[in-house]
């Protein structure tokens, strides 16, 4: 062993020697501070797991039909029971790494003896084979996997009382001290409105809000704002944009001709339960089984609202090619639903046992097909129609205007026209599910009943009943360890830019651990406690000192924490895709504010579902709104689902193609391209120079103006010698062109105010789309 | 100013270093030494970046995809089977159709009535292909081809087919090949994205085309196909607004610059740096595009290559001619598609007219890639999702029917980049319906483009919620049969 350590530190050296380059890749991807030093005390969960996992699990883990050698690593019998082929030798010998063959074998120099074997194109690290040796010596201490136990309130560790807000602040302030941190200033007012307004609205503050809390300096100013804020109508629909990933809604059926489908009241339902503040609890059972729970007016039968939330289970795609197989289809669409919940409620990767017991994460595949059964309960067919036979295949539900004026207020209904809804409901009759063999819709094999994997918490019938309805017990049971922690984590990442795991979608063995595992867990705890209150939790998170920290980036942070993952600084995010358009409606002036509603078509290039299409059904030609609709908020901008709209996706939305949790975050050429180009983008800096222009004033207060509304705080005067500057060269060139004056104010449909000066207007406009391409117009700072 | 800026090079993050190193320095021995580093623990960070260097010695270095959407009849274009024709209005033997599922649309059929090409066959070039009297200009060039006869496939309609060999999944939301190939190669020109796409369509039945064929997947999004329009703006966006021009567009980011040069000293986020970066190559990008697609100044020999056809914005010849240049400047994979091969019924009339749209300009690109002495490094592939029944769909006369899925067997070529040229591999039975000799499945096609572009199908992977993902997923066989 000794000799492969020398001889891996020697091909480092070599490396570092002959290639001067390398060695700072090799530096750099091995000096998170995390992994280089050996811990006194190994941890399992922490530090062998996740390398067992990863590199050994596949072959020696949950999935006995691939297990080689009959050995399995993921549980102590396993690990320390005699060696099939040779009963006095033990995989792992407590205490003894010389006697366990595990070590030896990850050791080997022998390439036929050597794991993972070389054809795996997996290998270990020195580092990891240190940690496994010094976890042998200490005794090989198994644990259960962190993410199913129970989670539980921790003492609440000491901290600076003068730093510290509530609870939060002292877990983070605990982990900041251990990495050497200290947490940054708070941050400046501007920085932290334009911040807590983009994170509880999707919205910039206006100026009005930007000279108001200025101007407040009462201790609870800033909580008066996030009150104000939290109140706002649109709280729900930034809420609800995250949600709309996890549900993949859209307004299509995403498959081939791509019909028309109208799952819209869904949508403004789901605003409307995150403004109405709906316990998570709540949300989530009416989601899973509005249409199976009693009206809380104790009349029996579910409300229209109660059923309408069940929509959420039939948002997944839905086929109308003509020539399918009706069985294929209809086993797909309870597999997306069985993989949705999954990944919604329990960020776990159930579709991995959809075809052979989960590799990694202890879900058979029984108990993939015992969930399954709960969605395989409806009447539906695989194949309903072809393209344009339903907008709403059934099971539905019609909404009608008696029902928008009594009890389904929120649904912004257009037209008299009635609307409908897809919508769950089981059958009469159970139909019996079957383990599908490989995952073949017409490979029956045993029959199974509802269940859930035992590892997270037995679904016992006589405690939870049957169906769905029992699912939802299931979830919201104070011993089922993920449903809380899941939200709370989620919703952590929406205001830290990364989850407390950081894998938002995957709490299994092969996700992150979490970076806080007692805030987490406290959090998690306290959310339920405080009876699934989802307003408290985002108040909680947003009066933190924590949250309120100052953005500013110190070479100390780019070393020690690059990520902040120990948040001793507010991370700087840019804008989610829906919101980088809202960002630029709202503060040049022209967003038009309505909530829900039929989804809109704003400017698109042309031709883009044209040349898609085969020119069957409704959507084969893109036939774009006018008027007040093209000022709508990103949310509701339409989404056919196999021409997704193109500055979305350029700014990394979700296709709704399947459930997402976490969108990526990337920085690209075209999205500059939109950023400069796009008449959706150009046209706020037209008007609101022509608005400008018109106003009293010098240019110097113009410009300020327009400053403090795309940027959101006051420019700073060398800032404001730059955009001077670029104003009267703009101006001067203009003068001189009154005709590219002309053409460059001729942009977008929106009413056009009477300029004597266009020369000054287009200069302003100019600027003003300067401003727009800053790179901290469209970040949350 | 800007200068300077860019020389602030201090507080670069690993990320963007890396991103650099890797591209830029592309030698072969060095990328054997980080390759190691870039697969453990770290991974999920560096994963995000385009690895840029192959495994081993790639044959091919760039891909261009003529995919023919809808799915072209094999027996009507390279599988020649004068039994059909012999045996015209006989039923399909139940010994032959096996176990096959049907779709919906023949699956009630009580009968399966066998029918033969209504297009001639003649045998070309020193390799003897059978080429359709359609398609005399491929014919031309069969010496060149590598003709596969045995590609088969599980899904049996248009939207798991199509999504299965893009993507290699049927369903899901997996990365497509050309952005398995972004990540796994990165670009070669900093001016044009890695993974473009061109469409187009025909006029027979067509099945449409949508963005998952060309998705990113779970991969970063940089590695998102970017479709090429047809219309003024070749990529969206491109343009610049009436009113700019290069000049006013060059001082705005000079200004922006500097005012992000300010942000920064604020910020100190070297993400702001990174965003500069992104401007820049947008710009340059502006210049770039329309040099390269503007088809107008095209020497008159190359448009009588590619028929006058290639001249006209958005048809399958123009489409191919610019896959062409920009394959030439440096983008990884060209991906095309050209709809309207659904022939349900009414074969005889509408094949031709598919056959005429792309036979001519198919043929022209391999020779003129040849004459470029580009052929070697381009590899060039031509076919659809699955092949087409032997058997009559609908009502059966012998000079119009239709046929329906096939999913056992059915064919494609390839060209240059690394495969054999002036073969045919694999064999049909007598009725083209089964495979009897050195079948290909889509995942071994995947497996074997990838060896042919250096990559190794096993090792190209990607972590993503928990497992590692790759574009043949738990299978895949090289094919050495028609690796050169």
């Amino acid at each position: 062993m000794k000799t492969l350590t020398v001889k891996i530190k020697y091909f480092f050296l070599l490396c570092l020697v002959t290639v001067g380059i390398a060695s700072v890749v090799w530096n750099c991807t091995s000096a998170s501070a995390e992994t280089a030093a050996i811990p006194d005390e190994i941890d399992y969960n922490f530090h062998i797991r996740p390398i067992l996992s990863d590199r050994c699990f596949k072959c020696h883990g949950p999935d006995a039909n691939t297990r080689e050698a009959n050995l399995r690593l993921d549980t102590p019998e396993g690990a320390f029971a005699a060696l099939k082929d040779n009963p006095k030798a033990h995989a792992i010998v407590a205490g003894n790494p010389d006697m366990s063959a595990v070590f030896l074998r990850i050791t080997s120099k022998d390439s036929t003896q050597l794991m993972p074997p070389v054809e795996s194109n997996l290998k270990l690290t020195q580092h990891e084979i240190d940690l496994i040796e010094k976890w042998i010596k200490q005794g090989a201490k198994y644990k259960a996997h962190w993410a199913f136990i129970e989670p539980k309130k921790t003492n609440v560790p000491k901290a600076d009382e003068d730093w510290v807000v509530n609870e939060i602040d002292n877990f983070v302030y605990d982990k900041m001290r251990e990495k050497g941190l200290k947490p940054n200033e708070e941050a400046e007012k501007e920085q932290l409105l334009k911040r807590v307004s983009l994170d509880l609205t999707g919205l910039p503050p206006t100026v009005e809000m930007q000279e108001r809390f200025l101007k407040d300096t009462s201790p609870d100013a800033y909580e008066k704002i996030v009150d104000e804020l939290l109140k706002n109508k649109h709280y729900g629909e930034k809420m609800a944009t995250y949600w709309l990933d996890v549900a993949r809604y859209a307004d299509s059926h995403g498959y081939q001709d791509d019909g028309l489908r109208t799952m819209w009241p869904w949508r403004d339902w789901v605003i409307h339960a995150y403004n109405e503040n709906y316990p998570y609890s709540k949300f989530l059972s009416w989601q899973l089984a509005g249409d199976l729970l009693p009206n809380p007016d104790g009349s029996g039968k579910p409300s229209k609202e109660m059923l309408l939330a069940t929509g959420f289970n039939r948002n997944h795609k839905i086929t109308q090619e003509g020539g399918v197989i009706d069985e294929e289809y209809r086993v797909e669409y309870v597999t997306d639903r069985t993989n949705t919940f999954g990944k919604s409620f329990l960020s776990l990767t159930f579709e991995c046992a959809k075809c052979h017991d989960h590799k990694y994460d202890p879900i058979s595949q029984k108990d993939y097909y015992s969930t399954f059964a709960f969605f395989n309960q409806v009447p539906e067919k695989g194949l309903f129609g072809t393209i344009d036979a339903s907008y709403a295949d059934p099971p539905n539900m019609a909404i009608t205007d008696a029902d928008v004026k009594s009890l389904l207020k929120f649904i912004n209904k257009k037209d008299t026209a009635k609307v409908m809804v897809m919508v769950m409901k089981d059958t009469t009759k159970v139909r019996t599910t079957y383990v599908l063999n490989r995952g073949n819709y017409d490979a029956h094999g045993d029959s199974v009943t509802f269940g859930l994997p035992k590892s997270i918490l037995s679904y016992d019938t006589t405690r939870y009943g049957r169906g769905r309805l029992g699912l939802v017990k299931w979830l919201l049971d104070a011993k089922n360890p993920l449903t809380s922690r899941v939200y709370v984590n989620r919703i952590w990442a929406q205001f830290f830019g990364r989850g407390i795991v950081k894998t938002l979608g995957d709490f299994g063995m092969q996700g992150e651990l979490p970076s806080h595992p007692q805030l987490l867990d406290w959090l998690a705890v306290d959310f339920r406690e405080k009876g699934w209150n989802i307003r408290r939790l985002v108040k909680q998170i947003v009066m933190s000192a924590t949250y309120r920290q100052s953005s500013t980036i110190t070479d100390k942070h780019l070393k020690t924490d690059p990520d902040n993952i120990f948040l001793a600084r507010a991370s700087r995010i840019r804008l989610l895709a829906e919101n980088v358009r809202d960002y630029v409606l709202s503060s040049s002036g022209i967003m038009n504010d309505e909530i829900g509603g039929p989804s809109i078509k704003p400017y698109q290039p042309k031709g883009l579902w044209e040349v898609a299409t085969s020119g069957r059904g409704s959507l084969s030609r893109y036939v774009q709104d006018h008027e007040s609709d093209l000022y709508r908020r990103g949310m509701y901008v339409f989404i056919k689902r196999t021409v997704p709209p193109p500055t979305m996706l350029i700014f990394d939305a979700s296709n709704r193609d399947q459930c997402e949790v976490q969108r990526v975050r990337t920085n690209t050429p075209l999205q500059a391209l939109v950023m400069m180009n796009d008449p959706q983008m150009i046209e706020g800096s037209r008007v609101l120079a022509e608005n400008l222009t018109l106003e009293k004033g010098s240019i110097d207060e113009k410009l300020e103006k327009a400053f403090r509304m795309v940027l959101c705080r006051k420019p700073k005067e060398k800032e404001m010698e730059v955009i001077r500057q670029y104003f009267a060269h703009e101006s001067g060139l203009l003068k001189k062109d009154p005709k590219r004056a002309e053409k460059l104010l001729n942009i977008g449909e929106y009413k056009h105010e009477p300029i004597k000066d266009k020369a000054s207007a287009a200069a302003l406009m100019q600027t003003i789309q300067l401003l727009y391409n800053m790179e901290e117009a469209i970040m949350r700072v | 100013m800007e200068n300077e800026f860019f020389k602030n090079r201090l507080n670069i993050t690993r990320r963007h270093f890396l991103s650099k190193s890797a591209v830029g320095l592309g030698s072969m021995a060095l990328g054997s030494l980080l390759m190691p580093n870039l697969f453990t623990g770290e991974e999920e960070n560096l994963a995000q970046l385009p690895l840029g260097l192959p495994h081993f010695a790639p044959k091919a270095k760039r891909i261009i995809y003529l995919f023919q959407n809808g799915a072209p009849s094999q027996l009507e274009t390279f599988d020649y089977k004068p039994l059909l024709n012999k045996m015209a209005g006989e039923d399909l033997p139940e010994s032959i159709r096996g176990t096959q599922r049907l779709t919906g649309m023949t699956a009630n059929q009580t009968k399966f009535p066998l029918i033969g090409s209504y297009f001639g066959f003649k045998q070309y070039g020193q390799s003897g292909a059978w080429v359709s009297d359609m398609l005399p200009n491929m014919a031309k060039i069969v010496d060149e081809l590598c003709i596969i006869k045995t590609m088969n496939t599980e899904a049996i309609n248009h939207d798991p087919a199509l999504t299965f060999i893009q993507t290699g999944a049927q369903v899901g939301n997996r990365p497509s090949m050309g952005a398995w190939m972004s990540y796994g190669l990165g670009s070669e020109n900093k001016n044009l994205p890695a993974f473009c796409v061109l469409l187009s369509r025909g006029r027979g039945n067509g099945q449409g085309v949508y963005s998952k064929l060309w998705t990113n997947g779970f991969l970063d999004s940089t590695h998102q196909g970017v479709v090429f329009s047809s219309g003024e703006d070749p990529i969206l966006y491109l343009k610049d607004s009436d009113g700019i021009d290069k000049d006013s567009r060059r001082r705005m980011l000079d200004k922006l610059a500097e005012l992000n040069h300010l942000g920064f000293e604020t910020s100190g986020d070297p993400e702001v740096q990174a965003k500069v970066q992104q401007y820049e190559m947008a710009y340059r990008m502006q210049t770039a595009v329309p040099e390269l697609t503007d088809l107008s100044k095209e020497p008159d020999h190359i448009v009588k290559m590619y028929g006058p056809e290639c001249l006209v914005p958005g048809t399958y010849a123009a489409n191919v001619l610019l896959a062409r240049k920009l394959s030439e400047s440096g983008v990884r994979f060209v991906q095309l598609y050209h709809q309207g091969w659904d022939q349900h019924g009414n074969l005889p009339n509408e094949m031709p007219l598919q056959a005429e749209d792309v036979d001519r300009s198919s043929a022209a690109l391999i020779m003129d890639l040849k004459q470029r002495g580009l052929l070697d490094e381009t590899l060039v592939i031509w076919g659809g999702e699955f092949g087409r029944t032997n058997y009559c769909q609908g009502t059966f006369t012998k000079d119009n029917y239709g046929r329906d899925h096939h999913p056992r067997a059915y064919t494609i070529w390839m060209a240059g980049g690394g495969v054999k040229p002036g073969i045919v591999y694999g064999e049909t039975d007598e009725f083209g319906y089964n495979v009897i000799k050195d079948p290909v499945h889509i995942n071994d096609f995947h497996a074997t483009v990838m060896h042919l572009m250096g990559l190794n199908h096993e090792q190209l992977t990607y972590k993503h919620l928990g497992r590692r993902y790759r574009l043949t997923d738990v299978a895949g066989k090289l094919v050495p049969g028609i690796i050169a």
